[in-house]
């Protein structure tokens, strides 16, 4: 009880005055779902455990940000979300993972730290790295994991962190991509699962620290928030400078050469973590916009507005994220864009497994990019 | 305890160090090969625990995983041999699941042999026999998981 009137205070949940917005505008209402943001807030303001640690309830909610944005009151919904899962976590609720849990099990045997990972494999022999010290430390995150789990969805999210080092290496940069890295944690903290968040943040803030980098470069969207926001109580000293791989490369664009290729028209899917978490609308708008032959075409819930992948923190997968995705899918084609371009992995994997759906496939299918690979491929000798 | 005393105590453990393994078993092969293993009184090692599930088609990476993270020194799947699966494909559908299952077990830098994949009809509690004893001497000779309690830490 005690707990939840603390919750209750520090995300601002007793400031609601129930005029429904969030449940409005929750991509999970509207498609269909039982969860609604309005019920969480006043039954955490009722102070109530009753029916409110319901895994299937908590679970449900994507973490999006949108009710966040839309809130009058300026209630923390996402915040509130965590805390309560954090609490449900220790009361021994779990999300069920749509994967059987294999993501939280890496993470956790990541965790324990015990083992020595093999996670280089993918390093060509082009790519310029060092192993330990350097001026730029490019933050990988789990391609490789997510490529080696969903072959069959097509998924290659490692043609984006190829390219991400590639990019740095045109700019003049040997970035350090070290073999130690470990999983942010991202997903184990929206999961509830602190304890072993924190072993993977102090093992990663410690990483990053005796590298001696000034700049981390970071390319997936989950990975860059938590750095920005939920390492800070982990930093001893001063923190390196963290940035998206999009930012950095909008701040050295006149560095970069570009060629002609055919016109391309281009569609962006905003990464919630990236938008609505961190605000990085431009950077990659900006990147985008430098490219000599594309045009980017924007879908009508873009920025702030857009929908998200619906498949944030691996607990989440249901035929309504499924209607979110198709819907989100279409919204796409419909921009007669050539190319869905996102700037997170996630949504990738979540993207390409939507468009599997054999009895939609011919109406949603559409080309899905890294932004990297797309910045790489225009790119002049 | 010496030094001496705890070096000896330590050799003494690795000696009598039995490993934990984690065998899954599908319902119409495997597991009844585990059973004519029995009726046969076929001696094989004993240091597994068999986890029977329908068909190896079931057995999905989380489950290997989760194994693991608790601290299992080795893991095999085992189910029809192809061709004899009781419901035609399940064990082609292991066949894709067991090679996720292995890429990511070797990304997070476990051993390759904690980790296999063996065809055991029912009829063939000899062979079931033999993959147990071989098995059971490869992971004792790679020694305890770096994730399970009797590790000294890995690394």
């Amino acid at each position: 009880m005690a707990n939840l009137l603390a919750i209750a205070k520090r995300t601002r949940a007793w400031a609601c005055y129930d005029c429904g917005k969030c449940s409005a505008t929750c991509p999970i209402t509207r498609a269909g779902g039982a969860y609604s943001p309005r019920r969480q807030v006043l039954a955490t303001n009722l102070g109530s455990l009753d029916g409110l640690l319901d895994s299937s309830n908590l679970s449900a909610c994507l973490t999006c940000m949108m009710c966040d944005l839309r809130c009058p009151a300026g209630v923390n919904y996402t915040e509130l979300v965590l805390r309560l899962r954090e609490l449900s976590f220790r009361e021994g609720v779990e999300p069920e993972c749509p994967h059987g849990g294999v993501l939280q099990s890496m993470m956790r045997i990541m965790a324990a730290g015990k083992t020595k990972q093999d996670r280089l494999a993918w390093l060509t022999g082009d790519l310029k790295t060092s192993k330990k010290e350097g001026e730029v430390f490019y933050w990988t995150g789990c391609t490789m994991f997510f490529d080696a789990l969903f072959p069959e969805l097509g998924v290659n999210t490692l043609e984006g962190t190829r390219a991400a080092v590639r990019l740095l290496n045109r700019l003049g940069v040997t970035p350090v991509v070290s073999p130690e890295e470990r999983c942010c944690g991202h997903d184990l903290l929206w999961n509830g699962d602190k304890e072993n968040f924190e072993r993977l943040a102090k093992h990663n803030v410690k990483l990053v620290a005796d590298s001696g980098a000034e700049t981390l470069v970071v390319s997936c969207a989950e990975c860059l928030r938590t750095w920005k926001l939920d390492y800070e109580p982990y930093f001893k000293g001063k923190p390196p400078k963290i940035v998206h791989l999009t930012e950095y490369l909008a701040e050295h664009l006149g560095e970069l050469k570009f060629k002609h290729q055919d016109e391309q028209t281009l569609t962006y899917q905003d990464p919630c973590r990236l938008g609505r978490h961190l605000g990085i609308y431009e950077a990659p708008r900006k990147v985008m916009a430098a490219l000599p032959d594309a045009t980017l075409v924007e879908m009508p819930r873009s920025g702030k507005r857009a929908v998200c992948c619906a498949g944030g923190t691996w607990s989440n997968c249901d035929r309504f994220a499924k209607h979110i995705q198709v819907e989100r899918l279409l919204e796409a084609r419909a921009t007669g864009a050539e190319a869905l371009v996102t700037a997170c992995p996630k949504c990738q994997v979540h993207f390409r497994c939507a468009m599997k759906d054999p009895n939609l496939k011919d109406k949603i299918e559409i080309p899905l990019r890294d932004l990297a690979t797309v910045v790489l491929d225009a790119l002049a000798e | 305890m010496t030094k001496t005393q705890t070096k000896q105590a330590k050799a003494t453990a690795a000696k009598d160090w039995n490993p934990s393994i984690v065998v899954f078993a599908c319902n119409w092969c495997s597991y009844a090969g585990a059973d004519t293993a029995g009726v046969s009184r076929i001696q094989h090692q004993p240091h597994f625990r068999m986890i029977r599930v329908m068909c190896s088609g079931r057995i999905q990476p989380s489950f290997v995983l989760k194994a693991f993270e608790k601290g299992a020194d080795g893991v095999l799947v085992s189910g029809c041999h192809i061709g004899d699966c009781h419901y035609i494909f399940g064990n082609e559908r292991a066949l894709e699941q067991f090679a996720k299952t292995k890429e990511v077990v070797h990304l997070l830098g476990l051993e390759d042999g904690r980790l296999r994949l063996e065809w055991i009809s029912a009829a063939e509690g000899g062979r079931f026999a033999q993959v147990i004893n071989e098995f059971t001497e490869q992971v004792r000779k790679l020694g305890p998981s770096p994730l399970s309690a009797d590790s000294d830490g890995g690394q």
